[in-house]
């Protein structure tokens, strides 16, 4: 999707976001997160949108902006940022640490070219560091999109990035 | 249900599905149909077994045989020997030296280990998850049926009281006196909510739960919502947890089309629904309030407390909250009684708890053994002994916000009273077993790190605390840091235990303690030697670190 066809298909995502989850105070996060999962992140008019939609002051339902916009910036898994085209996520608790996350997380850094945080000039990669997967029965442990990888040493770190387009 | 020769389970996780276990799912039906073995073999998914190396992966069980990873192509293979002739298919096997996840319990089931007792997970991995006949052949829902055949609401609680359940997301408050609180709480309507925001690094053994036995949390939930009078609940599951979340929602379907859910349960006029709550990455809402203000649609920030839940909860109404290890020990209860669960563990701390075993050792994964083990069983049985013959140094417990438990602690009984005692905590269960290759000051750095980034910011002591906190921790690794800064930490550690708002805050603190409790020798010579002991700190400036903003 270019941006001017997101543009134009965010009213319908959040409607039906909204019409899946309700239009409540409960049902806030929820709509976000379907909209960051939708179009990779939520940006302004999404917000706007959802402002639209969901505040009904005759259901006693009040939403503005900055509030939807306070709960996207809380949360980890809701980005307000475009992100790149593949999204590296690394674990960087104790577990992973201690099974030689750091040497693993060097070698993701350095194979991207990027630090924690930041997206890559064309595009292609967002490096995100996160806290614990879950998975820690096998760390160390990295994310690539949907992608779970586990026992990952440094040198496997190329091959795995390099089955990315 | 029907009575199987044998049973057949394909890992369906995300990762499994990646490397085509749908196809390989088709393919197995399909060749155990040919082969006219439709009738004698069950074919079901379960969730991923932390074995990334060898998936999707194929376990049939009586033999609990292992094998991965297997190909679509395979298929027919493993068929026609296993199924049809009986011989095991040796070379589909799964390496057996890299055994990792969850392979301790698998190991467990058939006989191997000593002392496993499975009350919470009995049911993981054996029952297809997805399928509420095979949850309720195997004793579910009858806790429920019991209940709201003779017991009254006041029957549940007191049978709770007595079974001396202790909850189980790391503080160990009474389980029945919780609920009797809200039970006697004025205010309606009432809320009950299951805390499945596990997030504690280290820590998984609510996701095998919920991904392996959904239905004990839905029934759990309905016994729960009838003891103390709510109608309405929620389960509030992580949003790093799809498959748990897809899994609950399904479970939550069948109930209700047997008529588990919704008006008039069991023609008893009780009332009950539930729905689940995903959330979307934010460690701090695992802390009660700010798991109810997420729900409500905020920012995940804890409240001030007191009023606490019981009194004061979701929507300003009386609420009960359990972690979901609590809620599956649960049914159990209502079903065998409060005296059966007392002969489990130790007399104080009854019951059963699952740990995650991690870090330096040779075999990870997950077991649920009685109370009152200790950590040297724990390594030597479950774990297999140390990694490469290495020292036990330290384990990490509970996550990070459990303790550092140095080695001489390894004998003293896992329970809550007696870690109380020696002042560590169990905390959630996660042990991190570390050996002398592990630097305690970047260990601790490390955790502070975690908790800088979890922050939610509301508090200053800990928001500032946190941060304040690493970059000294960061400087003592870079060997740019001052003996006196040592006090400072202290003084750190001490105000946000103090002032902090939430447990994050008041335990944070915590890894600074036990390091300088019982390793002051190692810390400080990072300072005044200038070297890491055991060689893991840089000791020279690194620019990133720092640069990071909070």
């Amino acid at each position: 999707m270019t941006i001017e066809e997101r543009e134009l298909e965010i009213p319908s995502i959040v409607r039906s976001a909204v019409e899946k989850h309700g239009a409540t105070y409960e049902a806030l996060v929820p709509i976000l997160s379907e909209v960051n999962r939708v179009l990779g992140y939520i940006p302004g008019n999404a917000l706007s949108e959802i402002k639209r939609q969901v505040h009904i002051p005759e259901n006693s339902t009040f939403v503005s902006e900055s509030q939807l916009f306070s709960l996207a910036s809380f949360y980890h898994m809701l980005s307000t940022e475009p992100l790149g085209r593949h999204v590296v996520r690394f674990c960087e608790s104790a577990p992973c640490h201690v099974m030689g996350g750091r040497e693993v997380f060097e070698a993701v850094k350095d194979e991207l070219q990027l630090r924690s945080g930041e997206t890559s000039p064309d595009n292609k990669w967002s490096l995100i560091t996160t806290s614990c997967l879950g998975v820690c029965g096998v760390g160390p442990v990295l994310l690539v999109d949907e992608d779970v990888y586990g026992n990952v040493r440094p040198e496997q770190v190329p091959d795995i990035l390099a089955k990315y387009e | 249900m029907k009575a199987y020769r044998s049973m057949v389970l394909v890992t369906s996780g995300p990762a499994s599905l990646q490397h085509g276990a749908q196809e390989l799912y088709q393919r197995l039906q399909e060749e155990i149909d040919a082969f006219g073995l439709a009738d004698e073999i069950s074919l079901t998914t379960v969730s991923d077994l932390g074995r990334i190396d060898a998936i999707p992966m194929v376990i049939v069980y009586p033999e609990a045989v292992l094998y991965g990873p297997v190909t679509p192509d395979q298929a027919h293979y493993l068929v026609e020997e296993h199924l049809y002739k009986g011989r095991i298919a040796e070379e589909l096997r799964a390496p057996v030296r890299e055994m990792s996840g969850s392979i301790a319990w698998l190991r467990a089931r058939q006989g191997t280990l000593p002392a496993e007792h499975r009350v919470v997970l009995q049911r993981a991995g054996i029952i297809d998850p997805e399928n509420i006949d095979e949850y309720i052949i195997n004793d579910g829902y009858e806790a429920l049926a019991k209940m709201f055949t003779d017991m009254s609401p006041q029957d549940v609680i007191t049978e709770l009281s007595n079974s001396g359940l202790r909850g189980r997301g790391g503080a160990g408050f009474p389980v029945g006196r919780k609920w009797g609180f809200v039970a006697a709480a004025q205010g309606s309507p009432k809320y009950v909510i299951c805390n499945a925001d596990e997030s504690e690094p280290g820590t998984f053994k609510d996701r095998l739960i919920l991904e392996g036995d959904p239905h004990s949390i839905v029934e759990s939930m309905i016994i729960s919502a009838y003891a103390v009078g709510a109608n309405k609940g929620y389960i509030y599951i992580r949003g790093e947890y799809p498959i748990g979340y897809d899994r609950l929602e399904k479970a939550i379907h069948q109930a209700h089309e047997y008529g588990l859910l919704g008006k008039n349960i069991f023609n008893s006029g009780f009332d009950f629904e539930l729905h689940v709550h995903a959330g979307a990455g934010a460690y701090i809402c695992g802390e009660e309030t700010a798991l109810i203000e997420s729900i409500e649609g905020k920012r995940g920030e804890p409240r001030a407390r007191p009023p606490y839940p019981p009194t004061y909860g979701l929507w300003g109404k009386p609420t009960l909250i359990n972690n979901v290890e609590t809620l599956a020990n649960v049914p159990p209860i209502i079903r065998n009684g409060a005296d059966w669960y007392r002969k489990i563990g130790t007399g104080s701390s009854p019951g059963t708890k699952v740990y995650t075993i991690l870090g330096n050792v040779n075999v990870t994964g997950l077991i649920e053994v009685p109370m009152g083990i200790t950590l040297r069983e724990v390594i030597n049985i479950y774990a297999k002994g140390m990694k490469n013959n290495a020292t036990l140094k330290l384990v990490q417990t509970g996550g990070s916000s459990g303790s550092i438990v140095p080695a001489s602690l390894q004998d003293t009984p896992m329970d809550f009273d007696s870690f109380q005692k020696a002042g560590v905590s169990l905390g959630s269960g996660a042990l991190l077993i570390c050996d002398e290759t592990n630097c305690v000051v970047d260990l601790a750095r490390v955790l502070m790190q975690f908790f800088r980034f979890e922050s939610c910011g509301k508090c200053t002591p800990c928001r500032i605390g946190t941060q304040r906190s690493y970059e000294i921790l960061t400087r003592i690794t870079e060997g740019t840091a001052e003996l006196h800064e040592l006090d400072e930490l202290l003084r750190l550690a001490h105000s946000m235990d103090m002032l902090s708002n939430c447990g994050l805050g008041q335990t944070a603190g915590v890894p600074i303690r036990d390091i300088l409790k019982h390793f002051r020798a190692e810390v400080e010579a990072h300072i005044k030697l200038g070297v890491c002991p055991v060689g893991v700190c840089p000791m020279v400036p690194t620019v990133e670190q720092t640069a990071v903003p909070v």
